[in-house]
């Protein structure tokens, strides 16, 4: 990969005594992040590493013995982690389905003349800046609820059963709402990286006759193709890891049908004190997310170079 | 710039926009209006929007039985104090990163940001069972530590990419002047930087106030913030719509006002730079 600013500036290259001390001093000033971070990543991630070989339940303490790979044949085989690797997927392609689709149409959408631009747009955003325990128990009282909820009222009024949600579709109903708190996030950077299209283009476009769904095709989702490229992969890695909206809502359930990777360690380690098999679920769910972040990190290790 | 749109036009994407932008908009609507009814009004149906009796006591009931300022100053302790310790760690690393770069810079930048990368559950086991040891669980400070952590990345990326915009010429220009590299810091870069600083303050704040993993496994009655003492409302309790409302009115309203003021910050922080 070629480095960004290998070619050093003017800055340095004057004084060989003063670039030798700021060099130093550079290195003094990076060393505490560095070795926070370092220390943050190893330390901890070492201890699952080690946790997960070990039979280890915090409620049989001092009975910790050496288990080899039994924590792994246990997790993987268990029906549920199949069950919560399914809901994971299905909650990150859901929730990035509608966030991609309806961030465009809604970026496309705000970037057309109107009044009162800037208000739409603050009445756009703010279900991200909701923190997650609140957005989940709103929707979950005030909208689903099968008796008291908006929904049921609305179903009452159109001579329709009402629907109890979060029994009868848990993940669905999970995915609606984490779906409702992403869908700012695309809308804002869909719409910053629409505002970067050049007029010039657009109107060129249309002066060459080009009709509103050609000019979409070949000028404005190809200029869009990298912001949607980076929602995809930030949104990825956060919806990898959805727990909160889970926790307050279904609780993993009924069942295990609203459980994904998250929750299933999370139960496993502080419900059940299985400090082994959790564990061996964490050290799997850092494999899925480092899939992820490979590709992560090539688009915005070329973002740099730009 | 040749926008000839007819005002028809713009009239009818104005209330389409306006239609959608307040749905969107509505629970949080909702949740506002309802925080101000009886709760009696609140499960009324057909539902009650604008003429009810409007009513402040759910607020001060909220207050009254759980002790609720308790819960919005460990928010507010946490966040700030995570963002500011994040802050004092990072101003000096982006600090030379963005104005001493070496060969291993970009290597350095793209490490921390894989940091970031790791699913929190990855090491839930191992900062609980450390936690519980050291005596952090359901601490203020152990919150504070794990937030400042987790977020040091974003603090990191944010900052760098702000500091890279400032002119080198204009220190160069000082250090001929024969200021210290201290003085270079306080007097010349710290006032061109101070925008950036904010903007990332802002941001840190808005993330760590709403995290909510690290939080609802971590603290429990006494360091709880906000996060998860509103999760103790998925207990029954969270049928007391008005209470809920009340409670949640007030978590969201400080995150509200400081996220519409940072929008566009917002963007750059969440994608580290990659689309402004």
């Amino acid at each position: 990969m070629r480095v960004p600013f290998s070619e050093p500036r003017r800055l340095h290259t004057g004084d060989a005594m003063a670039t030798l001390h700021t060099r130093s001093a550079a290195r003094l000033m990076i060393a505490p992040s560095v070795l926070l971070l370092l220390a943050w990543m190893i330390v901890p991630l070492a201890m699952t590493l080690y946790f997960s070989l070990l039979r280890y339940n915090l409620l049989m303490p001092g009975m910790e013995e050496f288990a080899g790979l039994t924590n792994y044949t246990y997790f993987l085989t268990d029906p549920a982690f199949f069950q919560a690797i399914f809901n994971t997927l299905a909650i990150v392609l859901g929730v990035l389905f509608i966030t991609v689709v309806g961030g465009t149409a809604l970026a496309l959408l705000l970037d057309q003349p109107m009044f009162g631009q800037g208000i739409v747009r603050i009445l756009v955003i703010a279900p991200f800046l909701i923190m997650p325990t609140v957005a989940a128990l709103v929707w979950k009282n005030m909208f689903m609820n099968p008796v008291n909820g908006l929904f049921a009222w609305l179903a009452k009024l159109l001579g329709l059963q009402p629907f109890d949600f979060l029994a009868n579709a848990p993940l669905l109903s999970i995915i609606l709402i984490v779906a409702w708190q992403w869908l700012p996030f695309a809308t804002l950077i869909l719409l910053t990286a629409l505002q970067s299209l050049d007029e010039e283009q657009k109107e060129a476009a249309q002066m060459d006759g080009a009709g509103a769904v050609s000019r979409f095709i070949y000028l404005v989702l190809p200029h869009l193709s990298r912001a949607i490229t980076v929602v995809i992969l930030i949104q990825t890695i956060f919806l990898l890891s959805v727990f909160a909206e889970i926790l307050v809502t279904t609780n993993g359930g009924p069942g295990t049908q609203s459980t994904n990777l998250t929750f299933l360690v999370y139960a496993q380690a502080l419900l059940q004190f299985d400090v082994g098999g959790a564990s061996a679920g964490g050290i799997i769910a850092v494999i899925l997310a480092n899939i992820v972040a490979f590709f992560l990190m090539r688009m915005i290790g070329k973002t740099l170079e730009a | 710039m040749a926008r000839n749109v007819s005002t028809g036009r713009k009239l009818i994407t104005t209330v389409v926009a306006w239609t959608i932008g307040i749905l969107i908009f509505f629970p949080i609507l909702w949740t506002f209006l309802t925080s101000f009814k009886t709760e009696a009004q609140a499960i009324a149906s057909p539902p009650v929007f604008l003429f009810f009796d409007w009513t402040t006591e759910n607020y001060a009931e909220v207050q009254s039985r759980s002790d609720y300022l308790k819960h919005f100053m460990n928010s507010v302790i946490v966040s700030f104090g995570s963002t500011l310790l994040g802050l004092l760690i990072a101003i000096p690393s982006a600090w030379a990163m963005a104005f001493s770069p070496t060969k291993r810079t970009k290597d350095v930048l793209m490490w921390m940001l894989s940091t970031k990368m790791m699913p929190p559950v990855g090491v839930l086991v191992p900062m609980y069972l450390i936690f519980r040891n050291w005596g952090l669980l359901d601490t203020r400070t152990g919150l504070v530590i794990v937030l400042t952590l987790i977020n040091l990345p974003i603090i990191i990326w944010m900052l760098y990419t702000y500091f890279k915009e400032i002119p080198g010429e204009i220190l160069e220009a000082a250090r001929m002047d024969g200021a210290s590299l201290s003085k270079e810091i306080i007097y010349v870069l710290t006032p061109m930087a101070i925008p950036g600083i904010a903007s990332t303050l802002l941001l840190n704040i808005i993330l760590a106030w709403n995290e909510a993993f690290w939080t609802l496994n971590l603290s429990a009655a006494k360091a709880a913030p906000l996060t998860a003492f509103i999760a103790s409302y998925s207990s029954p309790e969270g049928l007391f719509y008005a209470k809920l409302s009340a409670a949640s009115t007030m978590a969201i309203a400080p995150i509200l006002i400081l996220g519409w003021f940072s929008q566009k910050q917002l963007v750059r922080g969440l994608t580290f730079g990659a689309v402004k």
